[in-house]
């Protein structure tokens, strides 16, 4: 009998599951699919199977985000979304981060908050909008609140998981280290949570960016979302996408950072993955 | 002097619908000073629960422990825990993880490195310190775990199987490691363990329990002399006191199994 099936696993470079890339061809792969996107775009919108109309090719695109920047002050609006993202955001987060982890950590104010909150995540932040248009007006204040609904409640809920899931054999261990109530959150179940609880933060942060932009296209005088809805009524498709891949570019910059501020903070989290 | 007397302590285990399931029957135990009290028992008998009693990390159903005459009520500092599975913080690396229970006094730092340096040269580990536990083997993981344990300088030592995950010969060499810390340090130790080899070799005493419901059905002295060579596991003394606990086991882990497929 030949060794047959001995010898076909150790082929190289085939695909086999879970078998990590080189981090070039990685890469290689992660850009060519950019490229295919953009070609495939141009394609159906230079050869003229698609009416400018509904939409614009990449290069009008281009030159007219280049004209959005230079001329029309877009620069400034990219600056006030931001600003209203990470405001809203860092609002939520500092809010959130005590009552997760009281929760996570206390059963009985999990009892009283969770149903509650469980109920308040599933409201779609984006309904609130006429209603706060209502109580704040169109001001900044509106537009935090609606970033605020959609990330406070998924943080709160989603961070006291991370921290009530905290192994039970190291908080045993703390314990006959003598450790008190006090000092097993403090140094045992906020550290041990707390690379789960920053990846909590880049997710949510992704979300947030849906919903500030759903608040600039309604009631709003500056920001993407508002430039978005102003070329809709010029019909100018090349500015709306052009708007929608800065969202885009902005959310990948953002994440990519995180990951990085992550790696650095807790490098324990990454060893043996 | 006895340290800790356990007295008619038992644990049942409430199931819904059913009759209580009784883990540890009413028992008795005294340690005294600087003794090492090796449990060994068959799976399930209960022997872990009795540990965990005295660590205050269970709470018996009826009698009462008590360490030094106080009540136990809670975990704490005065007894050093080692768990089988690897309970190191992850996030704090070799010589945070020693300072542990040292920072949790609020001892100025220069004293708890003092410490924690003199605890993990004596585990031999010196050279680690700045290691996180993810980068450890389990045999370096378990020698921190013990390290963090003595730097709390407690009462009593309590371990739970420790080197029960590790291979035959990390275990020995562990095994050697402890009894000499133990022979230097003039501790007090209760060792749970289901290797018979184990028990022999580092006990003082060895406590046999019988099968769930969990009893303790014998308590020897182990007639050989300190500081022990690991070459005493040849000697005929230790082959004659390990065949003799092999039947005694034997027959708890054959009840056990009845008991299992009644």
């Amino acid at each position: 009998m030949a060794p047959i099936a001995a010898s076909r696993s150790y082929k190289y470079g085939s695909m086999k599951p879970l078998t990590p890339v080189a981090p070039a061809t990685r890469v290689t792969l992660g850009i060519s699919f950019f490229v295919m996107f953009v070609a495939i775009w141009a394609a159906a919108t230079l050869g003229g199977f698609v009416s400018k109309t509904f939409l614009a090719d990449p290069i009008t695109m281009v030159k007219s985000g280049y004209t959005l920047l230079t001329e029309m002050g877009f620069a400034k609006d990219i600056g006030m979304t931001v600003g209203r993202v990470l405001g809203g955001f860092l609002i939520a987060t500092v809010l959130a981060l005590p009552l997760g982890v009281m929760m996570g950590a206390y059963k009985p104010i999990e009892a009283f908050f969770e149903p509650f909150v469980s109920f308040a995540r599933y409201l779609p932040a984006s309904a609130f909008i006429p209603l706060l248009i209502l109580w704040a007006g169109i001001g900044e204040a509106q537009k935090l609140a609606v970033i605020f609904i959609g990330s406070f409640f998924q943080l709160v809920l989603m961070i006291a998981v991370a921290v009530g899931n905290t192994r039970r054999d190291l908080v045993e261990a703390a314990y006959t280290l003598g450790a008190s109530d006090s000092s097993l959150v403090r140094r045992v179940l906020i550290p041990g949570a707390a690379p789960e609880i920053a990846e909590i933060l880049r997710m949510v942060l992704g979300w947030a960016w849906t919903y500030v932009i759903v608040a600039e296209l309604i009631g709003a005088s500056s920001g993407i979302g508002h430039m978005i809805t102003d070329s809709q009524s010029l019909l100018a498709t090349d500015q709306i996408i052009f708007g929608i891949i800065v969202i885009g570019l902005i959310g990948l910059v953002s994440d990519m950072l995180f990951k990085l501020a992550n790696r650095k903070l807790f490098p324990w989290a990454a060893l043996g993955k | 002097m006895s340290i800790l007397s356990v007295h008619g302590v038992s644990r049942s285990f409430e199931s819904a619908g059913r009759a209580p399931t009784v883990a540890l029957q009413a028992t008795d135990l005294e340690v005294t000073e600087n003794d090492f009290i090796t449990i060994l028992g068959p799976s399930g008998c209960g022997k872990s629960t009795l540990l965990r009693i005295v660590a205050g990390l269970d709470k018996q159903t009826s009698g009462e422990a008590m360490l030094d005459g106080k009540r136990i009520s809670g975990p704490g500092a005065d007894r050093g825990m080692v768990f089988q599975s690897y309970t190191l913080f992850p996030w704090l690396t070799v010589l945070d993880n020693v300072c542990f229970g040292l920072r949790e006094r609020n001892l100025p730092r220069a004293q708890q490195l003092e410490i924690a340096h003199s605890f993990i040269q004596k585990v031999g580990l010196r050279g680690f310190e700045s290691h996180y536990p993810k980068q450890l083997s389990g045999g370096m993981q378990q020698r921190t775990a013990l390290a963090r344990a003595l730097a709390n300088n407690p009462r009593m030592l309590l371990m739970d199987e420790p080197f029960g995950a590790l291979d035959h010969q990390t275990r020995e060499l562990m095994q050697e490691l402890l009894l000499g810390i133990w022979e230097a340090e003039k501790k007090t130790v209760l060792f749970v363990t289901h290797d018979i080899d184990e028990a022999v070799f580092m006990g003082s005493r060895v406590v046999v329990m019988s099968a769930r419901p969990g009893r303790i059905k014998l308590n020897l002295e182990v007639p050989m002399p300190h500081p022990r060579h690991y070459s005493v596991k040849t000697t005929p003394a230790f082959a004659e006191l390990k065949a003799e606990l092999t039947e005694q086991v034997r027959v708890e882990v054959l009840a056990a199994q009845k008991a299992a497929m009644a």
